[in-house]
């Protein structure tokens, strides 16, 4: 209890320590390794696609605006990856920008939207888009353009027609999600897309966290402008991509040389986008069975935990089918979110909640908060969202763990 | 053994993770998230409890200690408890200590109940202070090995039967031991300064966030003597502390004092130096950390603020609610809102927000200032 001396060999104490339970910063020692259900926060990179980026960087690194031989190799591969991302959302490859990631797609296509119409001074989204989404339009609202939010319903959806009722004469652009990254609610986009459409007005659809899992075919959808992110479908971090629809204008956010069109100027990533690629022809082939199977684990993952008694309620449609497949969303009313997950860490689970910020804790859902849950149900959030290798035996660790964190609290908290 | 280290980024707290981590425990680190999300990204002051500078530093020691390390958002429960008792407390006349209300609704409740949560065996902290003993086999809080760096004053609101559950590591040896390992260790904080400002506090200064939650302390009013002459106008209770000379702006050459705050007629009281002393105070709610209410007339020693000054006490009523002390050497500047804590020897007995203070040179008929 009394500070003792701490001297090297105490430090050499605390390396050995490290050493032996294989902790990089920390998983707790004597855990069996962790168990993954975050892949809608980021998924494990697919060995196909790490082989592929890997052989960028030994034999074809050079720029692909080059004219000579080795920027023709990095450009022809750049091209086939483009190739394997518009086939995944089944349009022509010239209408794909590559950009860094999903944050900055969603950008692109809001801000840049509305800088193509500058006389329009509106701007509609759904309240339950990501804030790539969300906080680019509180942006444009701080330098005056008026923004409409439209609320989900008690699941998640965000009604078409109350999408519709939203739009004006001066309306720039309006966003809809695909499917809600938190819940998992799929939205209507092909009836928000109609009926923006035939207000003139373009639509933004996030298919961040629906591409790999649903089907996500732009120009049925009807959408102006789909994004979609390389590191939510195996793909690495670094790379996603804005599909732009025939006839669709926008200003870009960087200036510099003409990459992409000139919507995207500076030098690709090309290992990233090339891993993309590779990740975006996987997720098209095995999406269906992919997808089924998805359904079946979540179901039992789900009903598993639901049926534990340990305080958990279902959030989002109560349809599986209404929902992206793998995902389960749960609350547990009353009991304290940010320890419930730092318990599961602990046991080796690792999951999701709420809405991540920069200091690493969880911050009140703006999904939850605009469904109307109550705010006991708010603060303790649970996201399970599983991936393809998941098992059942993995299903079976998560529940055990869940119940276990969730009934201790219970039994502490108990007056 | 599970062990959660409250880690601010601050050399204390790192060390107190480094120490339970070489004895072979399981320790988990957390900081908890008590400032605004706003000045998450902005601020950068040095030192201080807020801010991603300790997050950073915080996580960087967890990184180097191979430990899992968190952060608890807890800015609701430190805004209705330390921020809203701050305010109020200013509003009333009072001069609060945040440290003291912090560590015993948050720190030591709030974040206690985390740990519990978590299945943890311990809290620790980088506080100095000690845990030990007593004859009777009773665990006792007791005072820091390094005098100078005591913070068993701030921690006096500590329930004692949490007592078995805390860890102060650091609390047996000198600041320069503590900088000393944290070297040896190559933590990256051993040499970063003490914080000295309270921690929810940014550049805008205290009264501004009184201001926010409680404007009618900025409010300005009389400024009195004893006998209740207006002698002047103050700027709002909130920028006055008793025992205070600077800020009073009054003419004339002789030395005025504040005596008392009454916010009843939002008035600053003034008067002698004499007139700044205390024979007696009293604490209606008290926390014991002895298993009995020790008896009236027993002497014991009391601090009425935090830092090394220490004054003879004999106590003059004494009840499981609270007690009241008389001082026979006269005290100056005994401050309702300020925390008083008695000790015998080295073990804190017990302690609780100073309310009512009897002066030692009686004010003249009339006067209206506090008094037992």
């Amino acid at each position: 209890m009394t500070g003792h001396p701490c001297t090297t060999s105490d430090h050499d104490a605390i390396d050995a320590l490290g050493r032996a339970s294989g902790a990089d910063a920390g998983t707790a020692p004597g855990s069996a390794g962790p168990v993954y259900l975050d892949h809608a926060a980021t998924t494990p990179v697919r060995p196909e696609a790490l082989a592929a980026m890997a052989e960028v960087y030994r034999s074809a690194w050079a720029n692909p605006s080059s004219v000579h031989a080795p920027g023709r190799r990095a450009r022809a591969l750049l091209e086939q990856a483009r190739r394997q991302v518009a086939d995944l959302l089944e349009v022509a490859p010239e209408r794909l920008v590559f950009t860094s990631g999903g944050t900055e797609a969603n950008n692109l296509a809001l801000l840049g939207a509305a800088g193509a119409a500058p006389a329009r001074r509106h701007v509609v989204v759904s309240a339950v888009e990501h804030h790539s989404v969300l906080d680019a339009a509180r942006s444009l609202e701080r330098s005056g353009y008026r923004l409409s939010v439209v609320p989900p319903d008690r699941e998640g959806r965000v009604a078409a027609a109350a999408l519709g009722a939203a739009l004006r004469d001066d309306t720039a652009v309006a966003a809809l999600m695909l499917a809600n990254n938190e819940v998992g609610t799929i939205q209507p986009v092909a009836a928000a897309a109609a009926g923006a459409a035939a207000r003139g007005v373009p639509l933004l659809v996030d298919a961040v966290a629906a591409a790999g899992k649903l089907p996500v075919h732009a120009p049925a959808l009807g959408a102006a402008f789909l994004t979609l992110s390389a590191h939510k479908l195996g793909g690495p971090q670094g790379a996603g991509a804005l599909y732009v629809a025939p006839g669709r204008e926008l200003a870009p956010l960087l200036h510099g040389g003409g990459q992409e069109r000139r919507w995207r100027p500076g030098t690709e990533n090309v290992a990233a986008i090339v891993g993309f690629g590779v990740a975006a022809e996987l997720a098209r082939r095995e999406l269906a069975d992919s997808a089924a199977r998805l359904r079946t684990l979540a179901r039992s993952l789900e009903a598993a935990i639901l049926g534990a008694g340990c305080g958990a309620v279902a959030t989002g449609p109560a349809d599986p089918e209404a929902r992206v497949p793998g995902l389960v969303s749960l609350a547990f009313p009353g009991l304290d979110g940010d320890a419930l997950l730092v318990a599961l860490d602990l046991q080796g689970v690792a999951a999701g909640a709420g809405a991540a910020c920069t200091s690493g804790s969880v911050l009140p859902s703006h999904v939850l908060t605009a469904m109307g849950l109550p705010g006991a149900a708010c603060r303790a959030p649970l996201r399970l969202s599983l991936g393809p290798e998941n098992s059942d035996a993995d299903v079976a660790r998560v529940v055990a763990a869940v119940a276990r964190a969730a009934r201790r609290q219970a039994a502490v908290d108990a007056p | 053994m599970l062990v959660v280290v409250a880690m601010s980024g601050g050399v204390d707290s790192s060390v107190a993770a480094a120490l339970l981590r070489a004895e072979g425990h399981e320790v988990v680190g957390v900081t908890m998230q008590i400032w605004p999300d706003e000045g998450l990204l902005r601020s950068e002051r040095k030192g201080g409890c807020c801010a991603m500078g300790a997050v950073r530093d915080a996580r960087a020691v967890a990184t180097l200690l191979r430990i899992p390390y968190y952060v608890f958002q807890m800015r609701e429960e430190f805004e209705r408890h330390v921020i809203a008792h701050f305010a109020a407390s200013y509003a009333s006349g009072r001069t609060p200590n945040p440290c003291v209300a912090c560590n015993e609704h948050i720190k030591f409740r709030a974040l206690l109940q985390k740990a519990r949560r978590l299945g943890a065996d311990a809290l620790a902290t980088g506080h100095y202070a000690r845990i030990g003993r007593s004859a009777d086999g009773g665990l006792r809080l007791m005072r820091a090995t390094d005098r100078r760096k005591d913070q068993s004053y701030v921690l006096h609101p500590l329930r004692r039967e949490d007592l078995g559950y805390l860890r102060f590591p650091t609390g047996g040896m000198s600041k320069e031991e503590v900088r000393a390992r944290a070297r040896d260790m190559g933590l990256p904080v051993a040499d970063k300064p003490d914080s000295q400002e309270i921690c929810f506090v940014g550049p805008e200064g205290y009264a501004a966030v009184v201001a926010q939650h409680r404007p009618e302390a900025v409010e300005p009013g009389p400024i009195l003597d004893v006998d209740g002459r207006v002698l002047g106008r103050h700027g709002g209770l909130a920028q006055y502390t008793v025992g205070q000379r600077r800020g009073l702006g009054l003419p004339g050459p002789e030395a005025r004092f504040v005596v008392a705050l009454d916010p009843e007629r939002n008035a600053v009281v003034v008067g002698t130096a004499g007139q700044t002393y205390a024979s007696a105070c009293s604490v209606p709610r008290a926390n014991w950390l002895v298993p009995e209410v020790p008896a009236v007339t027993t002497r014991l020693t009391a601090k009425v603020r935090s830092g090394p000054a220490e004054h003879p006490a004999v106590l003059a009523a004494a009840g499981p609610d609270g007690f009241s002390v008389e001082f026979p050497e006269p005290v100056r500047a005994v401050t309702p809102g300020q925390g008083c804590v008695l000790y015998d020897g080295d073990e804190v007995v017990g302690g609780g927000e100073i309310d009512a203070v009897r002066r030692s040179v009686p004010a003249a008929a009339g006067a209206g200032a506090a008094a037992i």
